[in-house]
This record gives structure tokens, C-alpha cells and sequence, in this order.
């Protein structure tokens, strides 16, 4: 072999100057984005423990009962900001459990409903839709993912809430409840509508790239037993997706339990505990979910009693997003099993 | 690919012969019903959208008017819509959010990416960092503005917005654009590093080969590659559609002033520390849910929220290769939609 000099990668005793400096460079580099990766990691610390300390306050207040209901969260709110306390409480009294449920009656309905409207969507984008539909489908699901919340909350606030206020509640259903609390048509039907609309595209996504990472050999030993395109897709196709199909709704719990600017547009924004115990009336009474509350209560201030408070609500959503996050994670993990890595 | 001798026929794949596709009419009744709920959501998921999307524009571009450009926005009194000005400042200032979260976002983005594909020692730091950067796509805008409202009224970095009372006042556009880089950092992330992945190997190993570093391999030979840049400019293209979109960043660090207020008498710095508006917020506050109460303008700048949306999604479609089939919704798409487009917020 006639090779003059022989370059050897990386360092080795030959090396001339120009390859020693490389390799300098080389490790400089390595480290320069390491730190990179560290500041990351120093920042999700600091989130975590700055969102906490701030929090503090609120929950060392009102202890566990913080969870807890008892009495109007905005009378709450107002005590704190005028600093006169209610009368035998802590200025920090605060009792989350008409937001929390609000949380919980827009979000679970939400996801339930979009996970079995995405499975079908996915199913069909996947399996059935001819080519001409899909070249649609694909970019309407993108758009659907790409359409800014408050652009949600605009159509919401100006043509569905109208629309639900002026044909959906009859006077004689506000009148029932007027005394109590007043029906607008900003609700909770109107929010959990939007917001299932909202988190479609991430489940669709999630659902479609599953469905179709699921071995062909599979669906099509399914299909010469001659078993008919809807069965092997359910029997085979969605049966091993299913965990990537978990994954994607509590990936998409996390984006509505996040959701602000479109609940808080859209809700009623009034704290209230709606009651299932109404019938049909449940649907069309306001809700103020975690998220907007933090929306609507924000003063401007950094410091005092509102703030504690509202921090204390964000530490909540925080940590419910990172759960959320760790339990998709492991719910994906029998698809790696499958060697279909989704 | 190979040179084919003359005469020879080329050697292709098989074409694939597709058998006629078997009517739903065997099919028991429930299959024949879920086949239908099939269709019936596809198509109606898709007459939704662009009716939604479609009322939206037409609205919109019925209360555009030109000097809505030019004008500056004025607090809108009930029924004074006509007095309520235009949005000049909004769309500077969705400029300034988008340009300073993308200045940050994508260095950043694109170098985690190539030290975690290209590097990535030690093993348990990367792995860490990479669950740390799913995270932050995880969590709500809400609780990012939230965090970005802590850190920055410490006294010390009112440089960056205004000194308040006893804190920084921590509402600029500076401290909004830095937060908006959390949110577009993921999806540059995911973009990279899929390219990265996706890069044939022997790119690298005839760099290596020719005895070259790792740092000049990504420096000369893996980023400049096409590939790359296809990848990395999608990062970025989602990246601004969801800083476009975001409203609650907006809400909490950037106040309710609807004009651009500058702070202090340095031209473009005092801007940036200063308050002030951007699309988003603009359409919030002119909604019946914030004190405006002007819907016609709301109206207008969705129109433009809206295209502008519209304009990244084709980019992003043609950056990706324009057709697809679901593959196209899976690869990027997918890990896209996956931390979110727009949306959230």
C-alpha cells in the first residue's frame, strides 16, 4: 500500500500540530454543548424549586384543606387583594376544589371524547381514506394543531357561546338556576366542545403514526385468514397500538389540563362548582378550570397573597403536566417490545 | 443508481400489483357501522376545520382595512370601534417576540441536538437531558409565564424590563421573548435530531475516515448537509408558529398595554424592555373577554394570525416534501404535533 501519510482519526502519536489542535477543538466542543445540556437541566431544577418555594405560603396556610371546598374562590380572591382576611381565616385562605373539579369536568369529558373520535380519525387516515382524501385530511389535521388558541377562544366567544345562549338554554332552564348562578352559553358544553376540537390533532398524530409503524406482515397474515379490513385494523392494528394510543391521550390530558387563554375565553369564568346533580342544566353552567383561573386572577404583581396563591396553582399544574409526562412514557413502553418505536 | 448495459432491461421493483379493493357489502352489520363512523369523522372532522377556518378569514378580511396597518391601537370605549386604532404595534411586536425566541431557541435547539446525537457522553446526562427537554414541551405556557414572572423580578435583572415598586416589574418584550424560547426549543430539538438520525452513516464515517474530529465532522460535513437544513429549518418554522400562537406567555410578561411603550430614552433597547402588545394579546384584549370589546378588530387580526399560521404550515409542508402519505404525518409531523404546533396556550 502506497499511502504517504496516514491520517489517523482522532489523536495518536503521529499526529501532526493541526490534528492536536482538531482534537482541542474537538473537546472544547463537546463540552461547550454539554454545558448546554446542563444549563437545561439547572433550568427544569430551578422551575421547579423557584415555582415551589413561591407556592409555599399558600400551602403551609391552608395545609391539605387547600384541596379541599369551602366557600366562593373569588371572595377568596378579593380578601386577598383588599388584605383584609375573611373573618377567622388566614389572609391565605384559599380552597381550590371548585377550580380543581372544574379541571377535572372539561378535561376527562374532553379526552374521553376525542380518544374515540381520534381512534376512528387515525383508523381512516390510516386504512380507508382514498388518496384524494387523505392529500386533505393531513393538512386539515396539521391546520387543526396549528390554529393559536386564542383564535379558538375568538370563535368561540363570538359565535358559539350566542349560539348555545340564545337555542341551546331555554329561559325557563336560566330561570330555574337564576337565583344561583347565570347561564350565558359560556360553559362548560362550549369549552369541553372546543377543547376536545383542540386536542384531536396531537391524538390523531400520535394514533396514525402507531397504526401505521405496526408491521405490514401482521395486518396482512390477518388479511389472507380473510379477515376484512375493518377487523384486522381493530383486531390487529389498534390492538398493538394500543399504548401509543394511551400515550397520546394522557399526552393530550396534559395539553387540556395546560390550557388557559381559550378556557378562560370560554368557561364562564366564574368559579363554580357545577353540579351533575342538575341534569341537563349541569352542562350549560360555568366552570373556572386551574389554568384560566391563573388567566383571569393575575394582577401584575410578583409578591403578596394573590401571588402566592396563583403560584401555588401553577406548582398544581406543574406537577399534574410532569406525572402526565412520566405516565405516557411508561404506558408507551410495551410498544419497544414490538420493535416499533413510537 | 447502476449503469445498465444497453439493451438490458432495467432492474426495478416489481410494480405492485394492488387487488381490487373487496366491498364493505359481506361485511357483518357492526363492521359495516364502524366503517361508516370512520368516514363519517374523517370527512367531518375535516368539514369543521375549514368552516372554522374559512368563517374565520371571512370575517376577518370583511373589517380589514389598511390604515388598520398603519394606525397605532387606542383603548376602546363601548361602541367606539371606529376610534380603537389599528394594529401597528401588535405586529411589530409579534416580530420582536418571535425574532428574539428564535434567536435563542434555535442555536440552542440545534446545538442540544448534535451534542446528543453526535456525543452524548456521559449516557445518563443525555438521557437526562433529553426527558428534560420533553418536559418542557410538556408543560403548560401557562406555568412557563408563571416561572418567568419569579425569576425575572429579581431586583437585580430590572435592567431587562422596569424597576417596580419593590421588585422588577418583569413585563417586557425582551423577558416574553426569552420565555417564548422554552417553547420553540423542543420542537427545533426534535427536528435536529430526527434529521440527525436519519443522516446515512457513511457521511460521517468518510469524514472520520479522512481523520477528521467530531466537532469538524458536524461543523463542515453533517450540518451543511441538505438533510440537515431541511430539518432545521422546519425546527424553526414550527418553532415561530408556536410563538405566534401563544397567548398566556403574552398575558402575564408582557402587561395589557396595547401601545409599545418604550422604557427609557436607548431606541431599540428601551423597546425591548419596554411593555406593549402583540397579535395575540391584541385579539384577547379586543375580545368580549378582555376590557376591549372590540370584536371587528379582533376579527381583523385573527385574520392575520390566522394567515400567518397558514403561510408556516405550507412552509412547513413544502420543507418536508410537499405530498406524503401518513408517513409525512409521522415522521416530523408527528414529533411535531407531538410538542405542539401553535396550539396550547
Amino acid at each position: 500500500m502506497a499511502v504517504g501519510v496516514l491520517h489517523r482519526p482522532g489523536r495518536g502519536a503521529t499526529a501532526g500540530i493541526d490534528q492536536q489542535r482538531a482534537v482541542k477543538a474537538d473537546r472544547r466542543a463537546e463540552l461547550t454543548l454539554g454545558a448546554l445540556g446542563v444549563g437545561v437541566l439547572a433550568l427544569i431544577g430551578l422551575m421547579l424549586v423557584t415555582v415551589l418555594i413561591n407556592a409555599w405560603p399558600s400551602f403551609s396556610a391552608n395545609g391539605l384543606s387547600w384541596f379541599g371546598s369551602g366557600g366562593e374562590v373569588v371572595t377568596q380572591f378579593r380578601a386577598m387583594q383588599s388584605g383584609t382576611p375573611l373573618p377567622g381565616h388566614s389572609v391565605l385562605y384559599f380552597r381550590a376544589w371548585p377550580l380543581i373539579w372544574g379541571t377535572l369536568i372539561t378535561t376527562v369529558p374532553a379526552a374521553l371524547i376525542a380518544l374515540v373520535v381520534s381512534t376512528l380519525a387515525a383508523i381512516f387516515l390510516i386504512e380507508f381514506a382514498p388518496a384524494s382524501v387523505r392529500r386533505v385530511l393531513e393538512p386539515v389535521v396539521r391546520l387543526l394543531a396549528g390554529i393559536p388558541s386564542v383564535v379558538y377562544g375568538l370563535f368561540g366567544i363570538l359565535v358559539l357561546v350566542p349560539y348555545v345562549n340564545e337555542h341551546l338554554i331555554s329561559n325557563a332552564r336560566k330561570a330555574s338556576v337564576e337565583h344561583v348562578v347565570q347561564l350565558n352559553g359560556a360553559d362548560l358544553f362550549t369549552a369541553t366542545l372546543v377543547l376536545t376540537l383542540m386536542i384531536l390533532p396531537i391524538m390523531i398524530a400520535i394514533s396514525a403514526g402507531a397504526l401505521s409503524a405496526v408491521p405490514p406482515a401482521w395486518r396482512e397474515g390477518s388479511a389472507a385468514l380473510g379477515v376484512n379490513r375493518w377487523r384486522t385494523m381493530w383486531r390487529v392494528s389498534v390492538r398493538t397500538a394500543r399504548p401509543a394510543i394511551a400515550a397520546g391521550l394522557v399526552l393530550a390530558t396534559a395539553r387540556a389540563l395546560g390550557e388557559a387563554i381559550m378556557l378562560s375565553m370560554l368557561s364562564g369564568g366564574r368559579p363554580f362548582a357545577a353540579n351533575p346533580l342538575d341534569g341537563l342544566t349541569f352542562f350549560f353552567e360555568p366552570v373556572q378550570p386551574l389554568a384560566a383561573t391563573i388567566v383571569k386572577e393575575f394582577g401584575g404583581q410578583s409578591g403578596g397573597p394573590v401571588a402566592s396563591t396563583i403560584y401555588a396553582i401553577a406548582a398544581v399544574l406543574l406537577f399534574s403536566a410532569a406525572l402526565l409526562s412520566l405516565a405516557a412514557w411508561a404506558v408507551k413502553q410495551p410498544l419497544k417490545r414490538y420493535g416499533i418505536g413510537a | 443508481m447502476a449503469s445498465v448495459a444497453a439493451g438490458e432491461r432495467p432492474t426495478r421493483p416489481p410494480a405492485i400489483v394492488r387487488p381490487r379493493r373487496e366491498g364493505t357489502a359481506t361485511w357483518p352489520l357492526a363492521d359495516r357501522i364502524c366503517h361508516a363512523l370512520c368516514w363519517a369523522v374523517g370527512v367531518g372532522l375535516c368539514v369543521i376545520t375549514i368552516a372554522i377556518v374559512v368563517f374565520m378569514l371571512v370575517k376577518g378580511i370583511t373589517y380589514l382595512r389598511p390604515k388598520l396597518f398603519i394606525e397605532h391601537p387606542a383603548p376602546a370605549g363601548p361602541g367606539a370601534q371606529a376610534k380603537s386604532g389599528g394594529f401597528l404595534d401588535p405586529i411589530v411586536g409579534t416580530f420582536i417576540v418571535t425574532a428574539i425566541g428564535i434567536a435563542i431557541a434555535a442555536p440552542a435547539g440545534i446545538g442540544l441536538a448534535t451534542w446528543l446525537n453526535e456525543y452524548g457522553r456521559p449516557r445518563w446526562l443525555a438521557r437526562t437531558v433529553e426527558s428534560a427537554i420533553e418536559m418542557i414541551a410538556g408543560v403548560p405556557s401557562i406555568v412557563l409565564a408563571i416561572f418567568g414572572l419569579v425569576i425575572f423580578s429579581r431586583p437585580f435583572l430590572a435592567f431587562l424590563s422596569q424597576p417596580g415598586a419593590t421588585v422588577a416589574l418583569s413585563q417586557s418584550f425582551i423577558i416574553a421573548g426569552i420565555m417564548m424560547s422554552l417553547l420553540a426549543l423542543p420542537l427545533v430539538f426534535t427536528a435536529t435530531r430526527e434529521s440527525l438520525t436519519q443522516l446515512p452513516p457513511r457521511l460521517r464515517e468518510a469524514s472520520y475516515a479522512l481523520g477528521k474530529t467530531r466537532a469538524t465532522t458536524i461543523r463542515r460535513v453533517l450540518l451543511p448537509s441538505p438533510q440537515m437544513r431541511t430539518g432545521m429549518a422546519t425546527g424553526v418554522v414550527l418553532g415561530m408558529g408556536r410563538i405566534i400562537g401563544d397567548t398566556a406567555i403574552l398575558t402575564i410578561l408582557l402587561g395589557s398595554t396595547l401601545k409599545n411603550e418604550a422604557v427609557g430614552h436607548v431606541p431599540v433597547w428601551g423597546t425591548l424592555r419596554g411593555t406593549g402588545s402583540t397579535l395575540t394579546s391584541y385579539i384577547y384584549n379586543n375580545s368580549p373577554a378582555g376590557e376591549g370589546g372590540a370584536p371587528q378588530k379582533a376579527y381583523a387580526a385573527a385574520f392575520l394570525l390566522l394567515m400567518s399560521v397558514l403561510v408556516l404550515n405550507a412552509a412547513v409542508t413544502r420543507l418536508t416534501g410537499g405530498q406524503g402519505g401518513a408517513t409525512r404525518l409521522t415522521r416530523i409531523g408527528r414529533r411535531a404535533l407531538l410538542t405542539g404546533v401553535g396550539g396550547n396556550g
